[in-house]
């Protein structure tokens, strides 16, 4: 690991200034991937700026009914928060389903939705990997695969995201806050990340120098419970191998509002579009939550050893319509 | 850690560590884990896998269980540490978490027990506080203390691994502490 410097500012605007004016820095918030990677050689910064004490670290109401959640509030205290809890039960279930407690004390959430994948040749610098190094090709495309993507994965790259929390936030429609010297943007989280296609080194659209400075939460409708189920190669403790987050509201039986996203399976949270457009005013029946879920993963391009997440992720998502879905009214 | 420090990557900091301030001038690139271990002479806390996956470096900062192999010292000027070594509190007497440990034989070679039970105690703490977990039922009322039951020690211990396999033991001997 070589050097670096370390720089501690003491607000969002004199954080984005530092950005600039120090070529090769990256943000420090709980330094749960950060500070792995500039173990294993992955990261090289020249300064880290340390945001994990700017005063982001709150959850507050918004008038619309929505949640404002702070970029440094960490993972363990956002699953926790009762209003998360009652209102969007799918993001405390994510949050609840990642890492270890330990690591959910830490991490914090701009830096959950910015952490790099964990595909183990990223993370190995004696192996090719387009994502770490353009151009020097990818060594998990015919090499060990069975974790990596099924959907939207490009001849350069085949990596997933890691994120829990981020697949529950695309099903919710939340948006990202973005801070930069230039001004503010907000983006959905589910059009935050990027395919891989020719530049696998993007993860994000996010800008150089911008910061996230948190997540909006829309207001929860009334009677749309949501959900997240995650499948994993241990029963705690592990990264997905698929999920799903759920969001459904059905009015006299018919689907009236549907919000589906796919975890472990993309380059990115999954949003299935093609499902959820299947879906509303269809009638809320397991056979069209089956055709439904089915449009979607018909689009899916397993790879030599990871065929098997197809019928995973199916099955996920039906398990959760279905637990979702009220049961039907006594004829 | 292969090149020499240059100016500019070093700062002082100013730790509590088991109640007992510490100024120091760290290298940037210092975790608490090493610092611990190699400037403060407080060994007990272990370094496992170095990578945040085997919790054998936990530690609590101010009243948190994190991994200290994790967290860079320069960020963490002006925090409290509690490692196993301070779990006993200034007399001689174990915590009675520690006699429990012992009473359950719950360990083998002991490599993960200081990691479990800085782990175990942040975890009492959690629970005390309202904090779910995974299994944690949907109908738990928000905010209030949750029971702990077996599954639910289990899944909040997940990030500390035992290779000699005492999970059993560990469970009963936080069991035994459990108000």
């Amino acid at each position: 690991m070589n050097g670096f410097g370390y720089l501690r500012p003491d607000s969002v605007h004199e954080a984005a200034e530092a950005y600039a004016a120090h070529p090769g820095a990256r943000f420090l918030a709980g330094g749960t991937n950060l500070v792995d990677l500039l173990k294993l050689g992955v990261e090289r910064p020249s300064t880290l700026i340390d945001i994990g004490r700017l005063p982001l670290d709150s959850v507050q109401e918004l008038s619309d009914g929505g949640l404002r959640v702070g970029a440094t509030v960490r993972n363990s205290d956002l699953a926790a928060d009762p209003r998360v809890r009652d209102r969007y039960p799918a993001l405390s279930q994510a949050l609840l389903a990642g890492a270890s407690a330990q690591l959910r004390n830490a991490a914090t959430t701009g830096g959950n939705l910015l952490q790099r994948t964990r595909c183990p040749y990223f993370q190995d610098l004696d192996k090719p990997c387009n994502k770490r190094e353009p151009g020097s090709g990818c060594g998990a495309r015919d090499g060990v695969h069975r974790d990596h993507a099924v959907l939207g994965h490009s001849p350069q790259c085949i990596a997933t995201h890691p994120s829990d929390m981020a697949v529950a936030l695309a099903a919710l429609d939340a948006q990202v806050e973005l801070y930069s010297t230039a001004g503010t943007r907000r983006l959905p989280v589910a059009d935050f990340y990027r395919l891989p296609g020719e530049h696998p080194e993007r993860d994000t659209w996010i800008r150089p120098g911008e910061l996230i400075t948190g997540v909006r939460l829309p207001a929860a409708t009334a009677g749309a419970p949501s959900a997240y189920r995650k499948a994993r190669d241990r029963a705690s403790y592990a990264f997905a191998l698929a999920s799903v987050a759920v969001v459904l509201r059905i009015q006299d039986g018919v689907v009236d509002q549907v919000g589906i996203a796919f975890g472990g399976l993309a380059h990115r949270p999954w949003r299935a579009r093609h499902t959820e457009l299947a879906l509303l005013g269809a009638p809320a029946t397991p056979a069209a939550f089956e055709g439904a879920v089915a449009l979607e993963l018909a689009h899916a391009e397993p790879l030599r050893d990871n065929a098997y997440k197809v019928p995973l992720a199916r099955n996920l998502a039906l398990d959760v319509l279905n637990r979702l879905a009220p049961a039907p009214a006594p004829a | 850690m292969t090149s020499a420090p240059q100016p500019g990557h070093h700062s002082e900091v100013t730790l509590r560590v088991n109640g007992k301030p510490h100024t120091l001038r760290v290298d940037h690139r210092r975790v608490l884990l090493d610092l611990l271990r190699e400037e403060l002479d407080l060994t007990g806390s272990k370094k496992g896998c170095d990578h945040g996956q085997c919790g054998a470096c936990t530690v609590l900062v101010d009243g948190r269980r994190l991994n200290s192999c994790l967290l860079l010292a320069v960020a963490l000027d002006g925090s409290e540490i509690t490692t196993v070594e301070g779990l006993g509190g200034d007399g001689d007497e174990p915590h009675p978490l520690q006699r429990a440990f012992l009473d359950r034989d719950a360990f083998q070679c002991g490599y993960c027990t200081p990691g479990q039970l800085c782990s175990a105690l942040g975890m009492l703490a959690e629970a005390a506080a309202g904090h779910p977990s995974h299994v944690t039922g949907p109908t738990a009322p928000s905010g209030r203390p949750v029971p702990l039951d077996r599954s639910e020690i289990r899944e909040r211990m997940s990030g500390n691994l035992c290779r000699c396999g005492a999970y059993p033991r560990i469970v009963e001997a936080i069991e035994d502490v459990i108000p």
